[in-house]
């Protein structure tokens, strides 16, 4: 089970960040939870300056537009 | 993380060839096709049922021959810009910029506001982002003034629709606006007038990304998805400006805009910031309808005055600030960079 969480003020690209998550976790059968964080204190204090962002499990690593198909895959695999 | 298994993900979409051949190809296509604007335009208005010297017939020509024209431009630009600024990211130039309290820290942050790629939408964990960093408060607000006030949509429309002269002062005037505005915003020491919350956060964890390696397709495909959606987006705000401009050349006579907008009338320039602070379009919007008041006969300081209000002074972006910043702190905000505003716009009636 991993916890994904997608930072972003509720701008497009941040809703379709969400939904290649969730079809990139479905499609690989990794289980997940996908929490979106839209007030922009905890997205600031997660060290997000350019949305959307991407977490996984605590960590950092995406900021700033849409995340890349196959390195989304990566994440969720590894 | 282990391996990076690059795979051949399924979305690539087309081979590396077909970008580097498609996009002169197209660039070529549409400058081609920009050649052609003035026959096509007057082919589409003989199309009307009017006389081509009536006001009617002025103003179809004008949007006839705008919609297209800016369209074009616009995708250009977008393009160009796109790809320009994947070299950049909001998380270098805080890089670049923190801890940079000289005076040209305010200049390299315009620059860097013009170059660096963001979305209003994310201004708010930008401008908490920069200033937990430790980049002065004033060096921010150069930053956030230049990224919209001399952005580039803004000054290749000017320069395609108005030319280059005009495009040059616009680019020398907001440039300065931004730098001297952030330093006197600097100076003032306004840092109380913080929302609380933003002066308790300790300076976030900074979101250590490793750096992406971009190959130039993928930088070539930045441009386009950047068309894709700014195109995608602004397109009616281009078709109302054009329209609003076209009324404007068809319609309004020039001795009403020589009395309204011309250099005689002193109280024009602060007349047109308050007219243009709340008008909310963008730059691709508003060029058309300066292009059409600069041509009836507008004063240029009044002219610039008004863009530059609609453009850089926006409400719903205060609206955004207004979680991070006390509302002091934005009045004084609006105030200073009004001023610059007001200053150029006096200064072009002066001389000119």
């Amino acid at each position: 089970m991993k916890t994904i969480k997608v930072y972003g003020p509720g701008c497009a690209r941040c809703a379709t960040t969400e939904a290649m998550v969730k079809e990139a976790a479905a499609r690989l059968g990794v289980e997940v939870e996908v929490e979106k964080v839209t007030d922009a204190r905890s997205i600031a204090m997660a060290g997000v300056m350019s949305t959307p962002g991407l977490s996984v499990d605590g960590k950092l690593v995406h900021a700033g537009g849409l995340p890349d198909a196959g390195k989304l895959d990566g994440w969720l695999k590894a | 993380m282990t391996t990076e298994t690059h795979d051949p993900a399924p979305h690539r979409g087309a081979p590396d060839w077909l970008w580097y051949a498609g996009v002169p190809a197209v660039g070529v296509a549409l400058y081609l096709l920009y050649g052609q604007l003035i026959p096509i335009s007057e082919w589409v208005t003989a199309l009307f049922p009017v006389a081509r010297d009536s006001h009617t017939g002025e103003a179809i020509a004008f949007f006839a021959y705008d919609v297209p024209k800016v369209l074009l431009l616009l995708t250009g630009i977008v393009f160009v810009t796109g790809v320009l600024r994947s070299w950049f990211s909001p998380e270098k130039t805080r890089a670049i910029l923190a801890g940079r309290n000289q005076i040209w820290g305010y200049p390299l942050a315009s620059l860097l506001g013009v170059l660096t790629p963001f979305c209003s939408c994310s201004s708010v964990p930008l401008f908490i982002g920069f200033v937990s960093a430790g980049i002065p408060l004033g060096v921010t607000f150069s930053f956030l003034i230049a990224g919209p006030m001399v952005g580039p949509v803004g000054l290749g429309l000017l320069f395609g629709l108005v030319g280059w002269k005009i495009a040059t002062i616009y680019l020398v005037f907001g440039f300065t606006i931004a730098t001297l505005a952030g330093f006197i915003l600097g100076r003032m020491g306004l840092e109380r007038h913080l929302q609380d919350w933003v002066r308790e956060l300790n300076a976030g964890p900074i979101g250590d990304l490793p750096e992406e390696r971009l190959t130039l397709v993928d930088r070539l495909k930045t441009g386009a998805e950047q068309v894709r959606e700014i195109v995608g987006k602004v397109w009616i705000w281009v078709l109302v400006g054009i329209g609003i401009g076209a009324a404007i050349h068809g319609y309004v006579p020039e001795a009403v805009m020589l009395r309204i907008m011309g250099g005689e009338a002193w109280w024009s320039v602060p007349a047109a910031v308050v007219v243009g602070v709340p008008m909310y379009t963008n730059a691709a919007g508003v060029i058309p309808i300066v292009e059409a008041l600069l041509d009836k006969g507008a004063a240029l300081g009044t002219t610039l005055a008004f863009m530059m209000s609609v453009i850089a002074l926006s409400l719903p972006e205060m609206i955004i600030l207004k979680q991070v910043l006390k509302l002091r702190l934005i009045a004084i905000f609006i105030a200073v960079v009004a001023t610059g505003i007001l200053a150029t716009g006096f200064l072009f009636n002066f001389l000119l």
